[in-house]
């Protein structure tokens, strides 16, 4: 299939989430051609073998530098060039390097086309920062309840407080010395161990 | 007052000068708020400085040559005012390989000449009985890892794309890569070497140091327009970075260096492999045979944290040598005016030593290298890339 039709795009990343996010992004946009590489083993192979219009790859990902080796004299068939080669376009390398995606394309792709991929790219790897961003202050609020909880409990059985007594003490404690309510929990669990 | 910096570096022992010049204060003394940033390839190294994400970064040599050329990826003028380390990298083999090569090789086995010669028949061996290629991991297509182990093989008759296979790995993936049989053997810096010879994967063949005297090896990179924008930092940057090295290179801080370095958010593996690097004191087999010796890492003595355009220049003819970049004076010119002995010379005034034996590549086989003439040097060797 030529690269005018339906450019195939191939994502590499070792996180199955944000490559489903990014696929399930670019087919909505119409890309139906795309596939996800997970498995970071003979990367090279694999790639020459799909022989992709476009490839994507997460900036935490080493092997990174391994794509680096298709812009070599070498054997390969085609001869993919960078994203940033294009350097009249900086406002969108800064945006793809702060949303931690990279993108590598073969010649003869027209750049309004990867220009567009990219951007798609970029929204979806940040849409799933937030998520993650999301997804971790929940599990930290999770850990702070469960923590709170027990504080609770060790402050009602020493001082013979009720429920909401002992949640009163740790939010006021915490108001007076500005920290979190789930510091001062922690602070208490640490101590009663210590005079167990 | 306080000057933010932003240095990118990749968790390798010869990032060390920077890494202390942060941990010890060396850095904050020069005036300088330095955040190391620690980066998983050399492309976003690379990148992040082009683009001024980065200040500064520790850098492949090669890299802020292509750079500064345009090779490969985008043109970004990048100066080196300060030489990392000389050396540090090894050439490690699978065991299959190591003892094929042993049963072929005539002399002394820590001659590269000898191995180059015996790891020739091993390939003509193969291809007799119609094995595959075999297959060399290195860190990156610029970088000193692919042109050791390329000169080191042509020497002996190997052709470099046409006998064997040479591959771009991610030094975290050698040591997998070897035990998978994905690859025969890697040349990377510390402390991988180290930690596959740890693991029982693979036996150190050469440390680089054999193959040549001095190679310029990571250099800490600016670009040329920030430099030019803000000489008082790179003066301060060059001063910390040199405090660092003389602190690593004297002997009694050796174990507090390799402590720093050990830890997690820095290199992260064992403290006491780190200090065999800075030792030269290696682990050469799992049968935990020792090598020492005084070349293995060089951060700052004999002179090696100054940049020295030769050894640029020897670079620039490595990628003319395998087809990297075409031969061309302007172009050597640009790779030569990389090294900037002259912005080392004035932060440091009196006491930057200067070097020795500039242009002393010592390569063990081809004339002595003649970074005046790199056309003629160049064709004293059999083997190098021919325009197809």
């Amino acid at each position: 299939m030529g690269a005018e039709s339906s450019p195939k795009i191939v994502i590499v990343d070792e996180s199955p989430i944000r490559a489903a996010i990014l696929q399930e992004g670019l087919r909505e946009a119409g890309y139906a051609d795309v596939v996800h590489i997970s498995e970071m083993q003979s990367l090279l192979s694999r790639i020459y073998a799909l022989d992709p219009d476009v490839i994507v790859i997460d900036l935490e990902n080493p092997s990174r530098d391994v794509l680096e080796q298709m812009f070599q004299v070498s054997r390969a068939v085609r001869r993919p060039i960078a994203m940033f080669v294009d350097q009249s376009d900086s406002a969108s390398i800064q945006a793809s390097v702060d949303a931690g995606v990279s993108a590598y394309i073969v010649d003869g792709l027209k750049k309004e086309r990867l220009k567009s991929i990219l951007d798609l790219c970029i929204s979806r790897f940040n849409a799933f920062s937030k998520l993650q961003d999301e997804l971790d202050r929940a599990k930290s609020a999770l850990e702070d309840r469960k923590v709170i909880d027990r504080a609770k409990g060790i402050l009602m059985k020493l001082k013979g407080l009720t429920e909401d007594e002992a949640y009163v003490l740790l939010r006021s404690t915490a108001m007076r010395e500005k920290k979190k309510i789930g510091e001062i929990a922690q602070s208490i669990l640490t101590a009663s161990e210590l005079l167990k | 007052m306080t000057r933010p910096l932003h240095i990118g570096f990749i968790p390798l022992v010869d990032a060390a000068a920077l890494i202390v010049a942060v941990d010890k204060g060396f850095a904050a003394a020069e005036g300088l708020d330095v955040t190391l940033v620690r980066e998983v390839s050399w492309s976003n190294v690379r990148d992040k400085l082009n683009i001024g994400l980065f200040d500064a970064a520790h850098l492949l040599a090669p890299v802020a040559i292509a750079s500064s050329l345009g090779l490969g990826h985008v043109k970004v003028p990048i100066l080196a005012p300060f030489n990392l380390g000389l050396n540090g990298n090894a050439i490690t083999v699978s065991a299959p390989l190591h003892a094929a090569i042993m049963g072929e090789i005539e002399g002394d086995p820590f001659d590269p000449m000898a191995t180059a010669l015996a790891l020739a028949r091993v390939v003509a061996a193969r291809r007799r009985r119609g094995a595959e290629p075999l297959t060399f991991g290195m860190t990156f297509p610029f970088s000193t890892h692919n042109y050791q182990l390329r000169f080191w093989m042509a020497a002996g008759g190997v052709d470099p794309d046409e006998d064997v296979r040479l591959v771009v790995l991610p030094p975290p993936y050698m040591v997998d890569s070897i035990v998978n049989g994905q690859i025969d053997g890697f040349c990377v810096g510390a402390p991988w070497n180290s930690i596959a010879v740890d693991l029982g994967v693979g036996l150190i063949l050469h440390f680089v140091s054999d193959i040549l005297v001095r190679a310029a090896e990571k250099v800490l990179a600016v670009r040329q327009a920030w430099s030019e924008k803000n000489p008082q930092v790179v003066d301060a940057l060059i001063r910390a970075a040199f405090r660092a090295a003389e602190f690593i290179e004297h002997p009694g801080n050796r174990v507090e260096a390799s402590r720093i370095l050990a830890q997690p958010q820095h290199i992260g593996v064992d403290a006491e492999i780190i200090l065999r690097t800075l030792d030269g004191r290696l682990k050469i087999s799992p049968d935990g045979t020792i090598r020492q010796s005084d070349r293995y890492l060089l951060i700052g003595r004999e002179g090696a944290s100054r940049p020295d355009p030769a050894q640029a220049a020897w670079l620039y003819a490595q990628m003319v040598r395998w087809g990297q970049a075409a031969n061309a004076a302007e172009a050597l010119r640009t790779a030569t005016a990389v090294f900037r002995p002259d912005l080392y010379d004035a932060a440091l005034g009196q006491q930057g030593e200067p070097t020795a034996a500039p242009g002393a590549v010592g390569a063990f086989a081809g004339p002595p290298f003649d970074p005046d003439d790199i056309a003629a040097h160049l064709a004293a060797f059999d083997i190098r890339h021919r325009k197809s």
